[in-house]
């Protein structure tokens, strides 16, 4: 996973409520079998004007000009601006490895589906919560062309152009392993020998779990 | 205070390490395993020379790639590349790694996971279970700490048989009093997403509760707690009771002998003890509870099926308006339109919500010595899988719906998101048993409403919406 620790960042606006999964990466691209090559799928039917497949060379595909991400202001946006429950629906973790396959590495919203907040770490993107009011705000400072935020782990910060700030929240443990780019599951394993205690007796208490 | 709700009883019985911060460490008893989420996850394992640390908690089978025809053809439907390799990939994968059961396809068993994990008593009350897909949340009808999980959990899971996590917040959902006749668990489910939004239920797990939850039938309980992620919920909860006892009874993974009575005294004190206190407490008169029908692209997004189509005109803050626009203007639909005068093309009886036994019962009871309507061009009945197909064969619902002109499929996920042939073409409107109704969901340019199976097969008779009540 790539480490994050701090972004200067073109921002993109993305003003729809209830951005679902399905909408982030369509399920016809669901049947690759690898982790990368999402990022030009990456919300194909509000992209593209045809039906996108597996494998298609977009290069060439008819575009829905009025589509935020096709407007020329918005190429090499890091910062994806939303609204509020962005990623709700399926658990497809197809949907971060698309957004950061694109070029996004923070996205800002009012609130998040749980499921897909919690991929978002696991891939290098920091999902941002922000009170709706200072989302409003960015929406409009943002008209402005070439708008960018500065956004700071470290500090758990957000600051506009005009340097403004505005703080938000991440454990410490999802900040640690973002910092650092860490693997959970070496992590994890640390604690193999707490792992084994604890199952041993759960399954002296509940054997039946471990039967077959 | 030591009462606890029956999510703490489920939570702290898997903690294996807390840290400072409240992350912990949770132990996973069940990992359920389809075709779509897990290669990439195995890929990780493969790439760090790891193996499963309990490969015996896996249940796994393919089912959303799957085609719902022709399985006698040899090559039948994986004549899609992409999606053969898919599924031959979960195949390598479970060979080279081991699994409790495996169902692939065309297995006599096989069916959606969520479908097949409860039938076979894989499912049980008091377990953690996990899949990567949201729709685990429907194993917490049996009072098992159920949901869905990314990719990366799957391959975390697979490594140390834990997961990193943090508590949620408690919501009680409880529905109270008798429902009317033609209300299904799919109504009471879709009322409350209404009420409390798509995401009403985010950073909760929600307990349901109520007379009109006990009442219903495990399907039916299965039926609600697969529809709380659309409120948002990663999880819902039922507590066990003598019905949970009674339908894993005998099940094929289900304890046997001494060990069952031992399991059954446990299970017994999983419920909310009686001064819990909850975060969060909704509550539903279950009379009020009119048959739903979706008219958006969203869950919450639903009326009663006696209403009219929202105009955005009676909207007053700006953002909601363009939301109803944009959802009407997708939908095809003008403003105001009566929910009954909505004609469909197509409808779909299946999914992990709708799909089980008493759901196809339910749609034969509507369909039976009816015809579909000339207009409407396919009728899908795909059961949950192959025991379910049997069970409605051996009950002759198979033949009432073939009757009906009805096509009865093999079992698996079908036009719920159409990764297999099923699907809706641009512009087609379906009434679907299904749980989601996204843009594109079903199909590219697909429109979906969202209903109960009686509702959609009298759609299906109709040739438009109509309320079950009166048909
Ligand atoms: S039936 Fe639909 S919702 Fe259920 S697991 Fe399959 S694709 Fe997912």
């Amino acid at each position: 996973m790539k480490a994050f620790t701090q972004l200067n960042g073109l921002v993109c606006p993305l003003d729809r409520a209830n951005v679902d999964t399905d909408a982030i990466i369509p399920k016809q691209f669901l049947k690759s079998i690898k982790r990368s090559g999402f990022g030009p799928y990456l919300f194909d039917e509000w992209r593209y004007s045809d039906t996108g497949q597996p494998g298609m060379d977009c290069m060439n595909r008819p575009l829905k000009k009025d589509f935020v991400l096709n407007q020329p202001r918005y190429q090499g946006a890091e910062v994806l601006l939303a609204r509020d429950n962005f990623g709700c629906g399926s658990s497809r973790e197809h949907a971060p490895w698309a957004i950061e396959d694109y070029g996004f590495r923070v996205i800002i919203a009012p609130s998040f589906a749980d499921i897909f907040f919690g991929n978002c770490y696991k891939n290098g993107i920091l999902p941002i919560v922000l009170p709706t009011e200072t989302v409003d705000k960015l929406f409009k400072e943002c008209a402005a062309e070439g708008y960018q935020l500065n956004v700071d782990l470290e500090k758990q910060t957000v600051t506009t152009p005009s340097g403004e700030s505005f703080a938000f929240d991440i454990t410490p443990h999802r900040k640690h392993c973002l910092q650092n780019g860490l693997d959970e599951i070496g992590l994890t394993l640390q604690h193999a020998d707490v792992i084994k205690a604890f199952e041993a007796k759960h399954r002296a208490a509940q054997p039946w779990l471990f039967a077959n | 205070m030591t009462d606890k709700t029956l999510y703490d009883k489920l939570w702290d019985s898997h903690v294996v390490r807390e840290e400072a911060d409240g992350t912990c460490l949770i132990y996973i008893d069940r990992h359920l395993m389809h075709e779509v989420t897990s290669p990439q996850a195995f890929e990780g394992l493969r790439l760090a020379a790891r193996r499963p640390w309990r490969a015996s908690s896996v249940v796994a089978t393919a089912d959303h790639n799957t085609p719902t025809d022709h399985w006698d053809d040899p090559d039948s439907g994986l004549k899609d590349p992409i999606s053969r390799l898919q599924i031959e990939t979960l195949d390598a994968n479970i060979k080279d790694f081991g699994a409790l059961v495996y169902f692939p396809f065309k297995h006599a068993n096989q069916g959606i996971i969520h479908v097949i994990g409860p039938e076979n008593g894989a499912t049980l009350p008091g377990m953690t279970v996990v899949c990567g897909d949201s729709h685990t949340s429907t194993h917490g009808a049996f009072g098992a700490l159920a949901h869905g999980i990314g990719t990366s959990e799957v391959e975390h899971v697979l490594a140390t048989q834990t997961l990193v996590a943090k508590r949620s917040k408690r919501m009680l959902i409880k529905v109270d009093g008798k429902v009317g006749a033609g209300v299904t668990a799919k109504d009471i489910a879709l009322a409350i997403i209404g009420k409390i939004g798509t995401a009403g239920g985010t950073g909760y797990a929600i307990e349901f509760g109520g007379s009109a939850i006990r009442d219903l039938s495990m399907e039916g309980r299965m039926t609600v707690c697969n529809l709380a992620i659309e409120g948002g919920a990663r999880a819902g909860l039922i507590a066990p009771d003598a019905k949970t006892f009674e339908y894993l009874k005998g099940r094929p993974l289900a304890p046997k002998g001494a060990d069952w009575d031992r399991a059954v005294a446990y299970w017994r004190t999983l419920t909310t003890d009686a001064d819990a206190q909850f975060d969060a407490v909704v509550e539903l008169d279950a009379a009020t509870i009119q048959p739903q029908v979706t008219w958006g692209t969203s869950p919450e997004q639903v009326l009663a099926v006696g209403g009219r189509v929202p105009n955005p005109a009676n909207e007053a803050d700006p953002q909601k308006r363009a939301g109803i626009e944009r959802a009407l203007q997708y939908m095809g639909l003008a403003a105001d339109t009566p929910i009954t005068a909505i004609p469909v093309d197509k409808v779909f009886i299946g999914s992990c919500t709708n799909s089980r036994i008493e759901d196809l019962r339910a749609a034969a009871a509507v369909a039976k010595g009816k015809q579909k309507a000339a207009s409407v061009k396919l009728v899908l009945v795909v059961p949950g899988s192959g025991m379910v197909k049997r069970q409605a064969e051996a009950e002759g619902l198979d033949k009432v719906f073939v009757a009906a002109g009805f096509e009865w499929r093999e079992p698996g996920c079908s036009m719920c998101l159409a990764m297999n042939a099923d699907r809706l073409e641009p512009g087609e409107r379906c009434a679907s048993t299904s749980n989601r109704n996204f843009e594109g969901r079903q199909g590219a340019g697909g429109r979906t409403h969202l209903v109960s199976p009686a509702m959609a097969a009298a759609a299906a008779i109709a040739g438009h919406f109509v309320d079950i009540r009166n048909f």
